[in-house]
């Protein structure tokens, strides 16, 4: 790996002797973060992390895009079918991220979380609601104790990271505060393409003790990285591996806020990434492919990616959640097909 | 030069585009001798449902639009047809074995009829609407609306004048439709919309399934997105049981016709929902 980084030409930009903290660069010290320093040593500077994150082998695009292509055409029969449309159900994050949000939209998105499917019952709750910081105490009070959904907020300055470390992490807090139990920040995406990784890299670390409880225990981070605007797979592993160093406990593909969105070669990359981690560390990361999952065969496309990268042992909430909202109708539709036999319609699911 | 003849392949008509069935199934057309014609798309379930899909989302923009517009937008369908007419002629000496004088004469019909309808498409609301008299100081107003998607199963014969007769009026008030074409005589359907994709009526407004029509009636039946459904051409199907199945999600049904569609302002009024307003009377 370091005699590839050695090897590869670099951009001025990226060049050695710029300063990104102002004094000579390279040597700063970084934030110690416990993986970083166990992946990369002791002495964690910025140039060590350009160094282990340049030195990561490029993406063979024409191959990841076959690849996933061909696990796109996998076809699943009935009982499978069954099977995933109720996992899937349990591994949305049901978001509403509009300007537009009010207190009673947020609350008829958590009585469609609670129960998606008044007509049926069985149907099985979805995993998390996707708010707005300021709309999570609005979202702990709809959902209730024990309703086991947690309430994500997004924060740092969504959907564009642009502004200050310091309104970026009292956003962080006021969510946790509020009850998040999930943060989902975005990296800053200019800094990321303009090669400071290490400014990067500690941005993601000080979110991460923002989301300290003050019972030292944790919410999950889960991390943007907006992979529409990081123009290369290259990038995109390599930011997936800067998040997964700093802290994050779930990466994340987008804000769905730009297009592209999510695509199942960047989830599918993601999750090679996660692999790579599980085999090196033995530690599992989640990954969240998020905007532009409409179509319930589009999700099963990725249930199939996720089962043949990483395992089946990541088909679960803890490990793999789509954000989305028109997705649960879609799937809804569908389980009221397998059930009455007669094709639905959207008159039959309740409009959020 | 010798001229190689190319055979064309006929395809489906959903949402504006003409794709393949999902299925991959074709079946023979032959002329009425029985010598082989043209393979046509066998329509499935899913290119059922997907018809229904794209008839849905282009319910808000056709019936969203003026009654004089839509007229406008039909009446220029007449406008093609008539250029196409060889096309059709062809098709219908060919596949249904008729003359050419006879041909000519279901043709000039279809026209006909499909001019008629589109006249209506700015009248129908005033002989089907009305200002009811109540006990009160308010207007009391009743107007017809589409009903939405309908469904329909053209008749097995007479592949162009039945067609029209069944589509047409269903389309001027504002409906979109999913047709199952007639499985022996499909090629006029699919001449039509080729006519319709070069018109102006919007992609989605009218959707063309070719195939066997007791295999597709009972998926768009029990469709519950579909609003209606027109059994017109369902003589030969056990369309009790689709009347049944469109019960549970309580769609119009059209009964089946025998003999000759008639037009009529009926048709289109059959396939609206009435709107009632009430509406204050300004004091002074």
């Amino acid at each position: 790996m370091s005699t590839q980084a050695a090897s590869r030409p670099r951009s001025p930009s990226t060049g050695a002797s710029r300063g990104v903290h102002g004094v000579s660069d390279n040597q700063v010290l970084l934030a110690p973060a416990e993986r970083a320093i166990q992946m990369i040593g002791g002495d964690l500077t910025e140039k060590a992390l350009r160094r282990h994150l340049e030195g990561l082998p490029g993406v063979d695009a024409v191959g990841l895009e076959a690849r996933a292509a061909s696990l796109a055409t996998r076809s699943i029969k009935t009982t499978s079918k069954q099977w995933a449309l109720d996992a899937i159900i349990r591994m949305i994050d049901l978001t509403t991220l509009e300007g537009a949000d009010t207190p009673g939209k947020v609350e008829s998105l958590c009585a469609k979380a609670l129960t998606p499917d008044p007509a049926d019952l069985t149907t099985p709750r979805v995993a998390a609601v996707c708010v707005y910081g300021d709309m999570v105490p609005h979202a702990v009070e709809a959902l209730g104790e024990d309703s086991g959904i947690n309430v994500a907020a997004v924060a740092t300055a969504f959907p564009s990271g642009r502004s200050s470390r310091t309104i970026k992490l009292a956003d962080t807090r006021d969510a946790v505060a509020a009850g998040a139990s999930e943060i989902d920040m975005v990296i800053d995406r200019g800094a990321f393409l303009a090669g400071h990784y290490g400014l990067v890299f500690d941005e993601i670390v000080a979110v991460k003790e923002a989301c300290m409880r003050p019972d030292g225990s944790y919410a999950h981070l889960k991390v943007i990285l907006e992979t529409g605007e990081l123009n290369t797979y290259d990038n995109v592993r390599r930011a997936s591996w800067l998040a997964i160093l700093a802290g994050a406990d779930f990466i994340k593909t987008s804000t769905g806020k730009v297009s592209p969105a999510a695509t199942l070669p960047v989830t599918l990359l993601m999750l090679q990434v996660v692999r790579d981690w599980h085999t090196l560390t033995g530690e599992r990361i989640g990954v969240k492919p998020a905007g532009g999952i409409r179509a319930s065969k589009d999700a099963i496309r990725y249930l199939v990616t996720v089962a043949e990268t990483v395992g089946e042992e990541w088909l679960q909430p803890d490990l793999f959640r789509f954000g989305a909202s028109s997705l649960l109708n879609d799937v809804l539709m569908q389980r009221q097909k397998m059930n009455t036999g007669r094709y639905s319609g959207p008159d039959y699911v309740t409009v959020d | 030069m010798t001229h190689l003849a190319v055979p064309k392949t006929y395809k489906l008509y959903i949402g504006g585009k003409f794709p393949r069935s999902e299925s991959g199934r074709v079946y023979e057309v032959t002329t009425a001798k029985g010598e082989f014609l043209a393979n046509a798309a066998k329509a499935s379930r899913k290119d059922a449902r997907d018809a229904v899909s794209a008839a849905r989302a282009a319910v808000s923009g056709w019936s969203g639009a003026t009654g004089y517009n839509r007229g406008q937008v039909l009446y220029r369908v007449a406008e093609l047809l008539e250029g196409r007419r060889a096309q059709f002629v062809d098709e219908l000496t060919k596949v249904d074995g008729l003359t050419a004088a006879a041909a000519d004469k279901q043709v000039d019909a279809a026209i006909d009829a499909w001019v008629w309808y589109a006249g209506w498409a700015d009248k129908y609301a005033q002989v089907a609407g009305n200002g009811n008299p109540v006990a009160g100081p308010f207007f009391n107003i009743s107007v017809p609306e589409p009903t939405g998607v309908v469904a329909v199963v053209a008749p097995k014969e007479q592949g162009l004048f039945g067609l029209v007769s069944v589509i047409a009026p269903v389309l001027v008030s504002g409906n979109t439709v999913v047709v199952v074409a007639s499985e022996t005589s499909p090629l006029s359907a699919i001449s039509l919309s080729e006519v319709l994709a070069t018109s102006d009526v919007p992609g989605g407004v009218v959707n063309v399934l070719t195939g066997s029509a007791a295999e597709l009636a009972p998926w768009l039946a029990d469709h519950s997105d579909v609003n209606a459904v027109d059994l017109s051409g369902a003589g030969d199907l056990d369309w009790s049981d689709l009347q049944v199945k469109a019960a549970q999600t309580l769609k119009r049904v059209r009964e089946p016709e025998t003999g000759e569609v008639e037009r009529s302002v009926e048709r289109v009024t059959f396939f609206t929902e009435t709107k009632t307003v009430w509406h204050t009377k300004a004091l002074i």
